[in-house]
């Protein structure tokens, strides 16, 4: 007994490490029998075998970018198939159905039906003999016929569908969050602000879920911790630079916590930096869910002064040390940005717990190549390698893709400590405690660019050649 | 800052990092804020393995709270054994660690004795260069 996802038809590699991070927080098996990017609707068994509509409710309740989940009553390249198909699947289910109420509608994609040949379509199912009337707005049965045509499909008689679908619905995804947490809505918001559909879907990825922590070291104007606690999260936030969490006075972080009624799952924000972070080396997050600046529109920066004078306490002319003065802004310094994502990698394995997420954003200079599969190849040599960690499995690498750059949203695991691989961390440790040594010794003269491949090749607008 | 994050945080030094002492940050001069939330036993449970109690007790006693058990109380104790409601245990722990937060004050590092502010809430835990 399948059920069919329909998916809405964007950001399509992000929908099924979504749904699976779903089936893990749920706790449901998910066998995928069909799925394509190309195709909206996706063919699912849960826990590998009968329908369960409480099971196939929890699973898809919180997705965003599903759009509901429908019981599978039959499938077929034709009309004759797909009858057929439903008689074999459902026959059996019919006399429950007989005296319920029902509707049915029609979900066409890359194609459309008239009125008239919507009403024929519904007809062609009258042999499944229902009698309780058509009720339009609250059916004990809704009836959805999927119907999927070729993109530009055209044909004498018009164009005729590739593969159709006759589903019961069981429930709506919790797509309509992503209008409630629309930015356009949002009092508090910045320009690096994440948009709200992707922010959520970053939350589930995350597993944020009542009862658990969720942690942002780049938090800005709180665009994850409020995806996190939508879901339930406690969360709490900081950032490097205090003004975006302070904001204004009715316009700050806590007041978009306030206007979303999640103020009591907000634990705080503080102003940090990961790489010198007051969060204790203990195992106590959940979730850990960023996008770390990419130094385009806000600049990379750590706590520290390339300057030598800097370095060392300063005193002010009254004898004072200039730190302890109200108004102190500590001097910052430009800072790899592939540096900082290992930072980030070494920071979550200390503090994620077993099978605790690490959900991270990076860029990737250079767009998503179109290719003829369903797989999407990252052109050539402008790839960055993903990040690292022996205690950290990668799970997922979806890309967002823009017209010269896209990026990546990177789900990590974290693993048990016996689970981990004792001579990968032996070296991984030995290289990080070389490339500390190294900073050391060579001191800090570099410029953001040197620091930051992306930045570079973003401001020569991901031009070939050009290194 | 809710009462419960003052649990995770310690001195952000690195040379701090490894000393005893460095945890829990003190409060000094603070001033707490009471805000009602409704009570989430799901999470106080998921919570009580993960907190330092030894730190939890100091940091109530330094802010002048109501003294906390001696120890880390059991997931049994935070239900009502006859009615199934939440227990008196379970409502003072949420009060302290959901309802209390710091709204202004200092975080002192017992280790360095370096004053971390906090402003509206908001922690500072910036470093100036010498101390990186």
């Amino acid at each position: 007994m399948e059920y069919l996802i329909r998916f809405a038809q964007l950001h399509e590699t992000f929908r099924k490490p979504e749904t699976d991070s779903l089936a893990e927080l749920t706790g449901v098996t998910i066998d995928w029998e069909f799925y394509s990017e190309k195709s909206p609707y996706s063919i699912v068994r849960l826990d590998g075998g009968e329908w369960n509509s409480a099971r196939a409710r929890n699973l898809i309740a919180r997705s965003i970018l599903a759009t509901g989940i429908y019981e599978l009553w039959g499938a077929g390249t034709d009309y004759a198939s797909l009858h057929a198909d439903v008689r074999r699947r459902t026959q059996a289910v019919w006399p429950e159905c007989y005296t319920q109420s029902f509707r049915f509608e029609i979900d066409a994609f890359h194609g459309s039906r008239s009125t008239e040949e919507r009403r024929r379509i519904y007809e062609s199912f009258k042999y499944m003999g229902f009698i309780g009337g058509v009720d339009m707005s609250k059916p004990d049965n809704q009836f959805t016929v999927f119907e999927e045509y070729q993109l530009d499909a055209v044909g004498n008689a018009g164009p005729e569908p590739i593969r159709l679908y006759l589903g019961r619905a069981v429930a709506e995804s919790g797509r309509k969050a992503v209008n409630k947490y629309n930015l356009k809505k949002r009092k508090y918001i910045a320009t690096t602000s994440m948009d709200a559909e992707l922010s959520l879907v970053t939350a589930n990825m995350a597993l944020a879920a009542p009862g658990r922590i969720a942690y942002d070291p780049f938090t800005g104007t709180g665009s994850f911790p409020l995806s996190c606690a939508h879901f339930g999260s406690a969360v709490a936030g900081s950032d490097l630079d205090g003004r975006s969490i302070r904001g204004a006075p009715q316009r700050n972080v806590a007041t978009n916590f306030a206007q979303y009624n999640t103020s009591h799952l907000y634990l705080g924000g503080f102003v940090a930096d990961v790489t010198n972070s007051p969060l204790v080396q203990r195992r106590f997050l959940d979730s850990i869910v960023c996008d770390p600046p990419y130094g385009v529109r806000e600049g990379l920066k750590v706590l520290g002064s390339p300057r030598i004078e800097l370095q060392q306490e300063v005193i002010l002319q009254d004898g004072t040390p200039a730190h302890l003065a109200p108004g102190y802004i500590p001097p910052k310094k430009p800072y790899s940005f592939f540096r900082m994502l290992d930072d980030i990698l070494a920071f979550s394995a200390d503090r994620l717990v077993d099978r605790g997420r690490l959900c991270m954003w990076m860029p990737v200079a250079g767009a998503v190549e179109e290719t003829g599969s369903d797989e999407a190849i990252v052109g050539g040599e402008t790839e960055f390698a993903i990040p690292r960690h022996p205690a950290l499995e990668v799970l997922s690498v979806c890309t967002q893709d823009f017209n010269k750059w896209s990026r990546r949203l990177l789900t990590y695991r974290r693993l048990k400590d016996q689970d981990i691989n004792q001579t990968e961390l032996a070296t991984y440790k030995e290289y990080r405690k070389t490339m500390n040594n190294d900073e050391a010794t060579q001191g800090h003269r570099f410029s953001a660019d040197d620091l930051n491949d992306f930045r570079r090749k973003y401001f020569q607008g991901f031009k070939d050649g050009v290194v | 800052m809710k009462v419960l994050t003052l649990n995770f945080l310690t001195c952000a030094r690195k040379t701090c990092k490894q000393n005893p002492a460095a945890f829990p940050l003190h409060p000094k001069e603070a001033e707490l804020e009471q805000i009602e939330t409704d009570i989430n036993p799901l999470f106080i449970q998921n919570m009580l393995p993960r907190l330092d109690w030894e730190a939890m007790k100091t940091v109530t006693n330094e802010l002048g709270l109501p003294n906390l058990p001696l120890e880390t109380p059991t997931a049994e104790a935070l239900v009502d054994e006859s009615s199934g409601e939440p227990s008196q245990t379970l409502k003072d722990l949420h009060s302290l660690l959901m309802e209390t937060s710091v709204a202004s004050g200092k975080l002192v590092c017992a280790n360095c004795g370096h004053e971390y502010a906090v402003k509206e809430g908001i922690a500072n835990f910036l470093l100036p260069s010498h101390m990186v």
